[in-house]
């Protein structure tokens, strides 16, 4: 046993103590290099956090003294670098290093929170009393055998963040900012963020298991306003992934500076669409935010357990037309949304919510799926170690319809074409929700016509559903920055649509 | 406290010697520690308790005109060498900016003002018993309301947290405050489908300034029966009256762009716009830091500027914009801060109930939902939920609508103030009227 190994021996130079609290700039000294957890295995995870499986089992053991019913203990350590260039010069560099772990304990549907940035006996201890406090029955639980569970990895890299100097990352910026300058004579302004992130977690469970995972995150934002006969237009375009250094390359420079710069250019000859009730084309990819929004939330199981969802009587129901098949998806390699194992330490999977028209399942968390009689389905998720697990998304999205992008288009008279977004909310009980479209096309007589601007929609979810007539077959997965907030915990996600028609929904407009 | 906040003043005198021994011209350091402790009740029992502390040190350096800032949550003597330098060693490789440097010490406070009272002295005698007992009597009074009711969430919280901030070119300061929390949210059934929800939360910087919480369970439910056979009207041009808890949106609208970045970057639809009209002679705003017990009172912004009661709109024409450091710097404009504290707005003489007695038909919103504006032209675009109002009197429940427009014109057309700032947050607008504004329904 080793007692009394603290956070220091793994920051500091011991010939394990392989992981700094540093940053960019590792290399630059000699003390920050290497990985995590070398071999991912859990004695690793242990190491790194400097502790064993007595101490966690007396943890546990704490947290249940009072009469909980379950517990778990999740530790965390993430590293976060972000650069951000304006005026041609990358002249911003902000680091974090967040360090702790969070105590869990749940009694039924009850639940007991604590967390600490000391990750000693006695801090961890002390925080596990405090979270065993939902519980008042006294009763002390059996010490549990832990056993290692292997999850699988949907994220390999093959370059880590913390293998990357600062110096191989700030060329990225300058490439792009010179690229949007040089695209256009109308670009008055460009600007770049970027930033990487590699957390590792282990998560011990009263049920007896642990889990490990090291999870990188990079995304990329491009930025730039233009200027013509006067007026100004902003654009930008944004980039996420799971992955290591290997994401950074010509083409992805290419990409972000081209598409915001049209992005902002088209923008002089948008329109405003006359508000109202209209037909609604969605393009394929980042509009999969309409499931996101219209039936993501409402089937988060949370809000179905407490009744408050307005889709909480409707499993089992046809919500859409048969060729609407929806999906939650934490296992595709790489993307943003994805996750090897769910916080609450359940296998990541593909959920289906919807499928050919019939509301097939909600996303659960460990209590929901408790709730129900169900097994789990990998979506109990937390921002850190400070917030206790919830159901949440993963990547959202629609499998492809019997119809072309064409004849979607073609059978408008009169609606608009919604191409970008920039965020959505929805209200779970009633069920309205909205997007907003930052640019687009109006649709006259069945064609692409005006370009617009900096409209939202507003819908309400079921309705909504009900209303997708038409389903493309170009599927596409976007590949942006969504965060999703709920309860004041934001998460990672991703979305993804074929082009589809709402066949009438409430558009903001002027008259 | 005082103890504590000297420990970590002596701390972070030690982290900015440390740091210049390393290699640094200047530096700012940030100490914070915190205290949450929430509470949620539901169905006649406690549903989540939650309770930590936590700490962070942020380390801003400045060598060469270069910049960099780094963060940890392990404050330990022992570990912060290394976090030192390595913050230190990825200043290096950044670009050199001749703006990158310190505020100059002048603008830094000269004295520290007499007590904001923004911290409760029973804070500490507030006990577990007591925020439990806050949450159950929210959920009891609010499911004595009505038997439509489907779920009530009730909820108690408290921070406390000390910070303090110290710059190497001559600023020490400290800050300590309280925080507390009630509230409920509540989805009652609607015969026509949905469940329609609302809340009711207030924030307030003194335990015995919360509120009974039975009128705080009631609201929230009354609020929630208010939306049941909510529907969307007809697309047009109507009166506007935006309710004080919600009308921070379109303030918040303002602010962005009148940032000294925005400006800085071209990313602002109030370019060239001070001392123009940017909205009706109805509108004056001020910022008041130093009010007493105000949710944002304060004596120094983030960098550590001196701030004041300034005048940001008078009468519609804008007098300031937000000027932070940086950015300050580089447009060549005096730094005067670029955040806001407590927004005060020249009231009116009127009362919700009143005004609304003075629509003969349109809408008081109640609730934004999503939306978004484009900051460099201003257009902008809203969902809603509200009231059609007609002849005076609240007629039915409005939702799924949107209210589209342009920043600038649209606080043009405000005609009226009314009387009820809403004091539990950091902009405290009371009622507005506008008219002739743009809804999109059916």
């Amino acid at each position: 046993m080793k007692t009394g190994i603290t956070r220091r021996s793994f920051m500091g130079t011991s010939a394990k103590g392989i992981l700094i609290p540093t940053l960019v700039g590792v290399g630059v000294n000699h003390l920050a290099c290497g990985p995590g957890p070398e071999d991912g295995t859990v004695t690793d995870y242990m190491n790194h956090f400097g502790v064993d499986e007595k101490t966690i089992q007396e943890v546990i053991g704490t947290g249940l003294s009072k009469g909980g019913d379950y517990c778990d203990v999740f530790f965390q350590h993430t590293i976060s670098n972000n650069l951000s260039l304006e005026d041609d010069i990358v002249s911003r560099a902000y680091s974090n290093v967040d360090f702790g772990v969070g105590i869990r304990v749940l009694k039924g549907d009850q639940t007991g929170y604590s967390f600490t940035e000391e990750i000693t006996p006695e801090a961890m201890k002390m925080a596990a009393d405090t979270a065993a406090n939902i519980a008042n029955s006294g009763t002390a639980a059996q010490p549990v055998e832990l056993k290692y569970y292997k999850t699988p990895d949907y994220y390999p890299m093959v370059q880590t963040w913390e293998d990357t100097e600062i110096q191989l990352k700030t060329p990225l910026l300058e490439k792009i900012n010179e690229k949007i300058l040089g695209l256009d004579q109308r670009i008055i302004k460009s600007s770049v963020r970027f930033g990487n992130e590699t957390s590792w977690v282990m998560l011990a469970t009263s049920d007896g298991r642990i889990t490990c995972d090291m999870q990188p995150m990079v995304y990329v934002r491009s930025g730039c306003t233009a200027e013509q006969n006067g007026k100004r237009e902003s654009g930008g375009k944004s980039y996420a992934a799971r992955r290591g250094f290997e994401a950074v390359t010509p083409e992805l420079a290419d990409r972000l500076a081209t598409e915001a710069v049209a992005d902002a250019v088209l923008k002089f000859e948008a329109v405003k669409p006359e508000g109202g009730e209209m037909p609604v084309v969605l393009g394929a990819g980042s509009s999969g935010i309409l499931l996101h929004e219209a039936i993501g939330h409402g089937m988060e199981a949370d809000f179905n357990r407490k009744e408050i969802s307005i889709f909480s009587d409707k499993i089992g129901k046809k919500v859409a037309e048969d060729f609407v098949t929806i999906i939650d998806d934490g296992t595709i390699p790489q993307l943003r949304g994805s996750i090897n194992v769910d916080d609450e330490g359940n296998d990541s999977q593909k959920t289906v919510l919807v499928e050919n028209g019939i509301l097939t399942s909600y996303i659960h968390d460990r209590i929901s799926a408790r709730h129900y009689g169900l097994e789990p389905t990998g979506n109990g998720r937390r921002q850190s170690f400070r917030f206790e697990p919830v159901p949440r998304m993963r990547t959202t999205y629609m499998l492809n319809g019997p119809h072309t992008e064409e004849e979607i288009i073609a059978s408008v008279e009169k609606g608009i074409y919604a191409k970008e977004f920039t965020n959505g909310q929805v209200m779970i009980g009633a069920g309205d929700f909205t997007f907003y479209v930052s640019s687009g096309y109006l649709i006259e007589d069945g064609k692409l016509t005006s370009p617009i601007k900096d409209v939202n929609i507003i819908g309400n979810g079921p309705e909504v559903l009900s209303k997708i007539t038409m389903v493309a077959d170009n599927f596409e997965l976007d590949d942006g920055t969504w965060t999703c907030g709920k309860a004041g915990q934001g998460v990672p996600v991703s979305m993804g649509l074929p082009s589809a028609k709402v066949s009438s929904i409430t558009v903001g407009g002027v008259s | 406290m005082a103890d504590t906040i000297a420990e970590k003043t002596r701390l972070a005198e030690w982290v900015a010697a440390e740091a210049k021994k390393a290699g640094a011209e200047e530096v700012s350091v940030d100490i914070l520690n915190r205290r949450d402790i929430d509470v949620e009740y539901r169905e006649g029992q406690l549903d989540k308790l939650k309770e930590a502390k936590q700490n962070s040190l942020t380390l801003g350096v400045y060598a060469g005109n270069r910049y960099s800032s780094s963060t940890t949550n392990d404050l330990r003597r022992e570990t912060l060498p290394a976090f030192i330098k390595n913050a230190i060693a990825e200043t290096q490789y950044l670009g050199e900016d001749e703006f990158r440097s310190l505020p100059d010490p002048d603008l830094y406070p000269s004295e520290t003002p007499g007590d904001l009272d923004v911290n409760d002295p029973d804070y500490a005698s507030v006990t577990s018993e007591q925020r439990v007992e806050l949450a159950e009597k929210i959920e009891q009074a609010a499911l004595g309301m009505s038997d439509q009711i489907i779920s009530v969430t009730s909820s108690y919280g408290d921070v406390y947290f000390e910070s303090v901030k110290l710059l190497s070119n001559g600023f020490s300061g400290s800050s300590t405050g309280t925080y507390f929390q009630m509230g409920a949210s509540a989805t009652v059934k609607d015969p026509e489908g949905g469940r329609p929800e609302d809340y009711c939360y207030v924030t307030v910087r003194h335990f015995k300034d919360l509120l009974d919480p039975e009128a705080v369970g009631k609201e929230a439910v009354d609020r929630a029966l208010g939306k049941v056979g909510q529907e969307k009207i007809a697309t047009g041009q109507y009166p506007v009256l935006i309710e004080n808890r919600v009308a921070g949106l379109m303030v918040r609208r303002l602010l962005g762009p009148m940032t000294a970045r925005a400006i800085q970057q071209k990313q602002s639809c109030l370019q060239d716009m001070l001392n123009q009209k940017i909205a009706s002679s109805y509108l004056t705003l001020t910022d008041d830091p130093f009010l007493p017990g105000g949710i944002g009172s304060g004596y120094y912004d983030g960098e550590g500027l001196a701030i004041k009661k300034r005048v940001l709109i008078e009468k519609g024409v804008l007098k300031t914009y937000l000027v932070d450091n940086y950015y300050g710097k580089k447009l060549g404009m005096e730094p005067n801060t670029g955040e806001t504290f407590n927004l005060t707005f020249d009231l009116g003489r009127r009362s919700l109930e009143d005004m609304v007695k003075r629509v003969n038909k349109g809408v008081l919103i109640n609730g934004f939902i999503g939306g978004n504006m484009n900051a460099v032209t201003g257009d902008f675009s809203f969902g809603i939920t509200g009231v059609l109002l007609r002849n005076g009197k609240r007629d039915k429940p409005v939702n799924e609508m949107n209210i589209t427009g342009n920043i600038t014109d649209f606080w043009k057309k405000l005609v009226e103030t009314g009387n009820d700032p809403y004091k539990y947050s950091t902009i405290m607008s009371p009622t507005l009227r506008f008219n002739n504004v743009h809804l999109s329904g059916n």
